[in-house]
């Protein structure tokens, strides 16, 4: 249900990115949920991690003297600051330049220009992280019911931790100030395996061809069409493969057996594709059914 | 050839042809990604650019010559994740760490040296004019210091309370170290951060810090405290207006690109005024971390005098000695 709004948010995400050796790598950048997402994880193995080894310390040290307790209180505090931002650098610093959090939603930091992700970039894009979110939020927190703030300013402190935090949702690159500070972005690489390719049974060689379609019956369809027919052919849920097996043969005018839809979709679409194919190394494209071939 | 072999797709052909040397460009970046890279052999490290051109060539060939666009989808992120592994590659955090104290902070506080010294004018132009308004009207004293942070430390205060405030322990040490950290990380983040409004309210900050410790110093002299004061500042003052300084030159250093971009576009100039100023004031933090730890600890158990002003005057000597003095050691070029 959400395929038909996904495909425009993904075209619109995607950034021209050419190597060195000149070719574009198509980069899909994270989209705002993504990030959100990512986030929220990072933060909760965080909280969780911080308050483990809070409790680990109480229990350890439990019988110790004061002055004791009182220095670990303060080791404790001061590692929940070094924490909060040392997390993030030293895993954006490592190979897969991608927290935790980010690796499981498949992100990873990037430098805008193509070069090298710098320890400058990383650090600037972090430390614009505690301006953003943490020290606002500590803010909030602490001053709330305070004398000296009065309510009016206490909003408008609010105002600028929400400008901050929807700030990726106000640009097209899906920035925060840090990345925009640090040269930086975030894309989304998702690692694919390499699937069977469709169409393998149907070619095997030496098998009797069961189907055989004219050229006009292969010129009904272009590229578009074809790829949607990949994905029907990967999926293999039965509704789909009879809807999509009536539709072809009720456009092309097939009169031959229609008893295996499966194998019936998989020789035409090998056929088509094989067609396509050949027109595109004459130059010949087309890319859906409405344009003419 | 058959005519049935020519009828396959061109894309099985094609993956059975080069499907090999993704397989294996695939399962080294497996093996670098798990952090095994030194595992790999010399020869299959030469062998990985090799691997990783081959990809992004088969990755043209396909959008030119494929519709299968799950080979073209695999071929992209494969050919991405090389590259980012390739071109992406930087030093492992702990030499990057050594660096940063080697060479990167120190190199970057020199680059603001101009920023700190009117950081350090600002903030001396606050004490003195604070402390002359004081003593001539001690009703300036309320301008300048807050109930909250005066504690009952002002102009109508005994002997007897100022001389407790200075040598008393407040309960609580731990909390109120960290709690002290908090707020001077606060402040230095706030001098850094409006930098972005020309400067402007950093240079109010930095004059109002000036003008508080002034103030203090108008309410304990004409006491005989004076110098007292001055210990009690000294051991951990020395680190943390330092730190305070050298945010605000951060502050002043992005306020200045914004305002005077030169010949750069004025978002550029602000993008590599940040990277400066960040570098800067991660060293900030580390040092509020050793001035918090001195004031929450060393303040409270060290009572005398000249000892506090020993150790605060070491580590202001300390600090300049390691930011301006000692050579920098470059090492590897930057990564």
């Amino acid at each position: 249900m959400t395929e038909r709004r996904h495909i425009p948010a993904a075209i619109k995400l995607r950034r021209e990115f050419v190597t060195a050796e000149g070719i574009d790598l198509r980069l899909q950048l994270g989209s705002a949920g993504e990030r959100a997402m990512a986030f929220v994880i990072d933060i909760s193995i965080m909280v969780g991690a911080y308050l483990l080894a809070g409790a680990i310390l109480g229990v350890v040290f439990k019988s110790s003297g004061e002055m004791t307790q009182q220095t670990l209180l303060i080791v404790w505090l001061l590692a929940g600051f070094a924490l909060r931002n040392g997390y993030f650098i030293a895993f954006e610093l490592g190979m897969r330049a991608a927290t935790p959090g980010k690796r499981a939603m498949k992100l990873r930091v990037v430098a805008r220009d193509g070069g090298r992700l710098t320890g400058e970039a990383v650090i600037a894009r972090n430390l614009m992280r505690e301006l953003e979110f943490f020290l606002p939020l500590t803010f909030l927190f602490s001053s709330w019911g305070e004398s000296w703030l009065d309510v009016g300013s206490w909003f408008a402190a609010l105002a600028v931790v929400l400008v901050f935090l929807l700030f990726p949702l106000f640009n097209k690159d899906r920035l925060r100030v840090g990345d925009l500070v640090a040269g930086t972005w975030v894309v989304h690489v998702p690692r694919r395996e390499l699937g069977r390719s469709v169409g393998e049974r149907a070619t095997r060689p030496g098998a009797e061809p069961r189907y055989v379609f004219t050229d006009a019956q292969l010129a009904a369809y272009g590229e578009f069409e074809l790829q949607k027919l990949e994905e029907v052919l990967r999926r293999q849920d039965d509704l789909s493969l009879i809807v999509v097996a009536r539709a072809i043969r009720g456009r092309i005018g097939w009169t031959g057996p229609d008893t295996d839809d499966y194998g019936f979709l998989e020789a035409y679409y090998t056929a088509l594709c094989e067609r396509l194919e050949r027109g595109m190394l004459f130059g010949k494209r087309r890319a859906n059914k409405h344009q003419q071939g | 050839m058959s005519a049935r072999d020519l009828s396959a797709g061109s894309g099985q052909r094609f993956r059975e042809a080069r499907g090999e040397d993704w397989a294996r460009l695939e399962s080294m970046l497996d093996d670098i990604e798990r952090g095994r890279a030194s595992q790999l052999t010399s020869g299959e490290l030469f062998e990985l650019p090799v691997l990783y051109r081959a990809t992004l060539s088969s990755l043209s060939v396909a959008r030119e010559t494929s519709l299968d666009a799950d080979l073209v989808a695999y071929l992209e992120s494969l050919s991405t994740r090389a590259y980012f592994i390739l071109y992406g590659v930087h030093a492992p955090f702990w030499r990057r760490l050594m660096r940063f104290f080697a060479h990167d902070w120190p190199a970057a506080v020199r680059e603001v040296w101009r920023e700190t010294g009117v950081a350090v004018a600002m903030i001396v132009v606050g004490a003195v004019a604070a402390y002359l308004l004081v003593r001539s009207d001690p009703s300036w004293y309320y301008a300048f210091i807050g109930d909250d942070l005066a504690q009952g430390r002002d102009p109508s205060a005994s002997y007897d309370t100022l001389h407790k405030s200075l040598y008393d322990t407040p309960d609580g040490l731990s909390v109120f170290a960290s709690w002290l950290f908090a707020h001077n990380a606060w402040v230095a983040i706030r001098c850094f951060a409006f930098g972005f409004a020309f400067g402007v309210p950093t240079a109010l900050m930095l004059v109002e810090t000036g003008c508080m410790m002034g103030a203090f110093f108008a309410v304990f002299v004409p006491k005989g405290l004076g110098f007292q004061l001055a210990g009690w500042l000294a051991i951990h003052g020395t680190t943390e207006l330092f730190a305070i300084a050298l945010a605000g030159a951060a502050g002043l250093r992005i306020g200045m690109a914004i305002a005077f971009p030169g010949r750069q576009s004025r978002f550029a100039s602000a993008v590599s005024a940040g990277r400066v100023s960040g570098m800067v004031m991660l060293g900030v933090g580390v040092m509020l971390a050793v001035a918090g730890t001195l004031e929450g600890i060393g303040r409270q158990v060290i009572t005398n005098d000249w000892i506090r002003i020993a150790i605060g005057g070491g580590a202001l000597i300390l600090w300049l000695l390691y930011f301006y003095v000692v050579p920098l050691r470059a090492g590897t070029p930057r990564d």
